[in-house]
């Protein structure tokens, strides 16, 4: 057990140590920080956010629809102001294209009394300005059209009257509209880490056993530990490596949106306020990130004592990669829908289940034996995958030459047992 | 304490690796194992290791097979590089040593004598990749002698360093073994294990084609070359019985003979063209058993 800890302590601290491992958390500490208080950074620095007051010059050839759209605009809170110009609608058009003004606006009123308002710009790209005055006009038009068919104001309240829509789902499972919407951010999320972590740990496992094998170090460790006990070794101390950064950047997020002054119903803290999410979720997110990582990392060390140089790495850990992609685009084509019937197999599926499965359970209301189940799978798929790396690792870790293809499994158990 | 072979063969497949080999290194001996690249040599070490299993004979340690309980006491110098390339100098032999079973407190005090006697203490903190590949051979040395083994398999020990380094090296090596560990090394230079050695090998193709002391070996080659140096014609003595061949010198000629009866014969023919001014019998070097029995099996 002491060459065990000694092994695992090596592959937590020289990795820990590294000037990218270091560089890396911290930024993704600091961006995390730095997104928290986006509103107000944002807020403080002028012309960023967008929300500087606009005067728009507008041209009222009726002489009675300017006044009514300050009003309206007004009540809305909107920061546009409106000024009521006699210059020409040449004279400002001039201005726009010498980028003296953004924008002017005319407005006339047709024979129907309906209002006819144009919007004069050089800008392609702006959208909401134009949105609210047109929002704001319709208003106006309302107002007018009332006035012509001498409609009180609560008369025209009536017209407006919104419909009681409630939504009644009587399946025992389903969850309310604002519980999925929540699970939905917080599994997408979740997913994320899982996906990236799986990759990441799981690569670094890859090249570090390469690394061993291309340096010849490996020799000298497996004559003094045995190959097994090495590797496991090496996973658990990478996996813990990756437990440390998530718990770092799970509490950095923690304390940052506590301490964001921005209260939780705005800006990005509302995405973040997981007040009905079910605590399973969150325990759900770490079995399956656990047992994810043991699966994929037992795999990328079996599959990286197959190669001598780390150029090569890459190359065979492709159908790994792949794998965790393939399920990455499952699990996110089932965030729309969780309730598809592909995802239901998927799930079950080792190499999908921690994505897969997540997905499902974090969003749907499954029977209790079907994360159990799946979990079952992957707990006797990493067994499986253990004992029968550990064996490829036997011999793959002596095996030297351009060896980089999967048929080379055969070689290294051959090799392992001799 | 003594490390014996007994027999082992070693097959890959149809390939074999290692055929039939067998021999015994006394406590605080210094075998050599003489091979040209891919004799063997290294799949013996593993061997001796316990990497890899004979498939058939035995290798014991002290009358008992070596396993990961021995492992703290042996010490093993790979024939490449054999460190972290990114971890730094101290670390990577705390590291080592530890795995060895070495205290951590006992492998830091250790750590700087040895950098000091190998002159390079200022590599200290820097990472291995920065080092020169002799200075790095230096610490791979480091590595394997740290833990104070008792069996000691150094692979090629000597490539990659200029001739003050060897030296160098060679005098660590020699103390190691004064104070009791025994030692295999393997190299492809001859006067390395001529220097070193009290017994040796040479491998072919997975065979043990030499074995015994250096004085054995020498005799039992039944050549040796006489050296004349003389003013006169000495073309007649090429013709005589028992001569194999002759290599002309500025004054004079290398016989190669197989008998001291010959040699004696050449001295009196030599004598009666004329004086002698030089006489030699020259023991056979290792290069040319090497050579004569290696580049034998290949012709």
């Amino acid at each position: 057990m002491r060459e065990f800890w000694i092994i695992f302590k090596q592959a937590f601290m020289t990795k820990a140590k590294t000037k990218s491992f270091v560089i890396t958390t911290v930024l993704v500490v600091a961006g995390i920080f730095l997104l928290s208080n986006l509103p107000r950074i944002l807020d403080s620095i002028d012309g960023i956010g967008g929300d500087e007051p606009t005067t728009l010059k507008v041209i009222d050839a009726s002489g009675q629809l300017d006044d009514p759209l300050a009003a309206v605009l007004q009540a809305n809170e909107s920061d546009i102001t409106v000024e009521s110009t006699e210059e020409s609608e040449k004279d400002l058009e001039k201005q726009v294209r010498s980028e003296d003004i953004d924008s002017f606006l005319t407005l006339s009123l047709d024979e129907t009394n309906t209002i006819q308002a144009k919007y004069t710009t050089l800008s392609s790209i702006e959208t909401s300005l134009p949105e609210t005055l047109r929002n704001a006009l319709q208003t106006v038009q309302a107002g007018v059209k009332a006035d012509e068919l001498s409609l009180s104001s609560e008369q025209v309240d009536s017209l407006f009257t919104q419909v009681n829509f409630e939504k009644n789902n009587i399946s025992a499972s389903a969850k309310s509209e604002d519980e999925l919407n929540q699970a939905r951010i917080l599994v997408y999320v979740l997913m994320f880490v899982i996906y990236f972590a799986v990759i990441l740990y799981s690569g670094m496992i890859a090249t570090e056993v390469a690394t061993e094998k291309s340096s010849r170090v490996m020799e000298i460790l497996i004559s003094s530990v045995s190959p097994v006990k090495h590797m496991f070794a090496k996973v658990l101390g990478i996996g813990t490596l990756g437990i440390v950064q998530i718990v770092l950047y799970g509490i950095a997020g923690f304390i940052a949106f506590k301490t964001s002054p921005s209260e939780a119903t705005e800006g990005i803290g509302s995405f973040f306020n997981f007040t009905d999410i079910n605590p399973m979720t969150l325990v759900y997110a770490v079995v399956f990130f656990l047992l994810g990582y043991f699966l994929y990392a037992t795999l990328a060390a079996l599959l990286g004592s197959l190669v001598s140089r780390t150029e090569d790495v890459q190359q065979m850990i492709m159908p790994m990669t792949l794998m965790i992609v393939a399920a990455f685009i499952l699990a996110a084509s089932g965030l729309g829908n969780p309730e598809l019937v592909y995802l239901k197999y998927a799930s079950f599926f080792p190499f999908f289940t921690p994505l897969v499965m997540f997905l499902r359970v974090g969003m749907l209301d499954l029977p209790m034996w079907e994360p159990l189940l799946a979990i079952a799978i992957m707990l006797v798929t990493i067994f499986v995958l253990g004992w029968f790396g550990a064996r490829v690792y036997r011999g793959g870790v002596l095996m030297y030459g351009p060896s980089r293809s999967l048929k080379d499994i055969k070689k290294a158990i051959q090799l392992g047992k001799e | 304490m003594s490390l014996q072979i007994e027999h082992v063969t070693k097959r890959f497949g149809d390939f074999t690796a290692v055929n039939d080999l067998s021999l015994t290194v006394g406590e605080g001996a210094m075998y050599g194992f003489l091979g040209a690249n891919g004799a063997g040599k290294t799949t013996t070490f593993r061997m001796i290791l316990g990497l890899l299993t004979p498939n058939e004979g035995r290798i014991t340690w002290n009358g008992k097979p070596i396993s990961y309980a021995t492992s703290p006491h042996i010490g093993y110098l790979p024939e490449e590089r054999g460190l972290y390339p990114k971890m730094k100098v101290e670390e990577q032999l705390l590291f080592l040593a530890e795995l060895r079973g070495m205290k951590r407190s006992d492998a830091k005090r250790e750590i700087g004598g040895w950098l000091d006697r190998f002159e390079v203490p200022q590599y200290l903190n820097k990472k291995v990749e920065e080092l020169s590949k002799g200075n790095q051979q230096k610490i791979q040395v480091i590595a394997a002698l740290l833990h104070k083994p008792k069996l000691i398999i150094l692979d090629e020990p000597f490539s990659g360093l200029d001739p003050v380094n060897v030296e160098m090296l060679k005098k660590a090596i020699l103390d190691i073994r004064n104070s009791g560990a025994t030692i295999v090394f393997s190299s492809h230079r001859m006067d390395h294990v001529e220097e070193l050695c009290e017994q040796f090998s040479i491998i072919d193709q997975g065979k043990q084609i030499v074995s015994g002391t250096l004085k054995e070996v020498k005799r039992s080659f039944g050549k040796q070359n006489v050296r004349i140096r003389s003013d006169y014609k000495l073309d007649a003595l090429a013709g005589l019985p028992g001569v194999n061949s002759v290599k002309p010198t500025v004054e004079g000629a290398v016989y190669q003979v197989d008998s001291d009866e010959t040699a004696e014969l050449l001295l009196t023919e030599a004598l009666k063209a004329g004086p002698v001014r030089q006489f030699e019998i020259e023991e056979p070097t290792l290069q040319d058993i090497f050579i004569a029995k290696v580049g034998k099996e290949h012709a």
